[in-house]
């Protein structure tokens, strides 16, 4: 017992480091497993506090571009709506009749607080929450195309993996075929993003817009992602793609985060079919 | 003492500001960031009692973590460079027994403090970009990023040293 003691005493210094050291390096595991929840993250009221007052400095920033982005958004929507279809003149009677809207996605608007990304494992902040119905595994877009998935929701904020992460892995296909692959970053470049596990029958050329498939529940089908700008084939298969992306990653402010509403009806499919 | 602890609260809680707010959004080159809040581990004093020393740099790490959510990277790092600070400190000295009370890196002189300052700073962001990438495919990022990384970070380091404590 005395030794025991004795032993601890004159280690107890490199016993502490040991247990701290030990408790860091389970912290950045489990923060490399993307199923997990992370119990560090900024997602809390301390972090994201800070990063709200800091962010009401940062954005008069980029204020010019943004509202450069907002107003070509506007004018593609109204393009999309002047474009309406020809309907039979109907004068004295209007019939609305619900049954035949369908809405299958809902989108909310949100704010990003801090980006971080010259990391090889770029997470973001925005400021909704769970108290604004934000759920994880909901998509985030803006209007130039895909940012990023939800990942650990407070009452206030959550945090998002961005497509310029390790774990990320979105479906997605070219714009004129209908074959799938999966989206994947390398971590070199922010601009650059890879396109993996395209079948090789898929015919793509230099140039083809990318978008995301639709095949999970998180995007829906047809959201930009960008276009391919160099691939290599070996033993004809693809091996290399890059895809440039439309979004301009290092400067993000606003964002719409899509949340699914029939996602439950699906997953409990999913669920059925698997037994 | 309570004087001490007041003075390195405040300068916690600034290092850690600084370095969220301010430092990580430099990105020389397009990817550079320096780690300025090891300076704690730098300056804080030599004493035999280690204990709090190495919690409170534990916890420094840890803070830039839940700012940055990279898991425990920042924590595993500092803490590790403040338990072999000693260590790396009799190695550049070579003697084991000096005056604890009264060390402080202003007094040494340039070669030995530049190389005392490098070596923390060079660990540091070798264990962080290590932890970051956590795959051997990666291996010349790793070192082309910490080597970048180490050269900014030690210069940035030093002009603060120097501006900013008291020469004895």
């Amino acid at each position: 017992m005395q030794q025991i003691i004795k032993f601890l005493q004159k280690y107890r210094y490199f016993i502490l480091f040991l247990l701290l050291e030990f408790t860091a390096i389970a912290f950045t595991i489990q923060s490399h497993s993307y199923h997990s929840s992370k119990f560090v993250n900024s997602a809390n009221s301390i972090t994201g506090g800070i990063y709200k007052k800091a962010n009401t400095i940062n954005q008069f920033f980029n204020l010019e571009i943004e509202n450069q982005r907002l107003l070509e958004e506007n004018t593609r929507l109204k393009n999309i709506l002047s474009q309406k279809r020809i309907q039979p003149d109907i004068p004295y009677n209007t019939i609305i009749d619900t049954t035949l809207y369908f809405q299958s996605y809902n989108y909310v608007s949100a704010k990003i607080y801090t980006n971080s990304y010259t990391k090889r494992n770029n997470v973001l902040l925005i400021n909704k929450g769970s108290k604004d119905g934000i759920q994880s595994e909901m998509g985030i877009v803006n209007s130039k195309g895909i940012i990023g998935v939800t990942k650990s929701i407070s009452k206030n904020y959550s945090t998002i993996i961005s497509i310029l992460n390790k774990h990320t892995k979105i479906n997605v296909k070219s714009k004129k075929e209908d074959h799938f692959g999966t989206l994947a970053w390398n971590g070199k470049d922010y601009r650059t993003v890879q396109l993996q596990d395209l079948p090789r029958q898929a015919n793509i050329k230099i140039g083809d817009t990318i978008i995301t498939g639709g095949k999970s529940t998180i995007f829906p089908e047809g959201e930009l992602v960008g276009t391919i700008k160099d691939f290599e084939i070996e033993n004809n298969t693809f091996k290399t793609i890059n895809i440039t992306l439309f979004n301009d990653m290092s400067s993000l402010s606003n964002v719409n985060i899509i949340q699914n509403l029939h996602k439950k009806e699906i997953q409990l499919l999913e669920a059925t079919n698997d037994e | 003492m309570n004087n001490f602890i007041i003075q390195n609260t405040i300068l916690f809680i600034v290092l850690v500001l600084l370095q969220v707010l301010i430092l990580n959004n430099i990105n020389l080159f397009g990817y550079l960031n320096p780690y300025i809040y090891i300076i704690f581990v730098i300056l804080y004093p030599l004493r035999k009692e280690k204990g709090s020393f190495l919690f409170l740099s534990f916890l420094l790490g840890l803070s830039i973590d839940f700012f940055l959510n990279s898991g425990g990277i920042n924590a595993a790092a500092t803490l590790f460079i403040a338990y072999f600070r000693l260590s790396i400190l009799t190695y550049i000295l070579r003697k084991s027994d000096f005056d604890y009370q009264l060390f402080n890196v202003n007094s040494l002189p340039f070669g030995k403090s530049i190389t005392f300052i490098f070596l923390l700073t060079f660990i540091h962001s070798l264990i962080i970009y290590t932890l970051e990438y956590f795959s051997f495919n990666d291996f010349f990022d790793i070192i082309k990023k910490t080597a970048f990384s180490t050269i900014f970070t030690v210069t940035m380091i030093y002009f603060i040293i120097i501006l900013f404590t008291k020469k004895r």
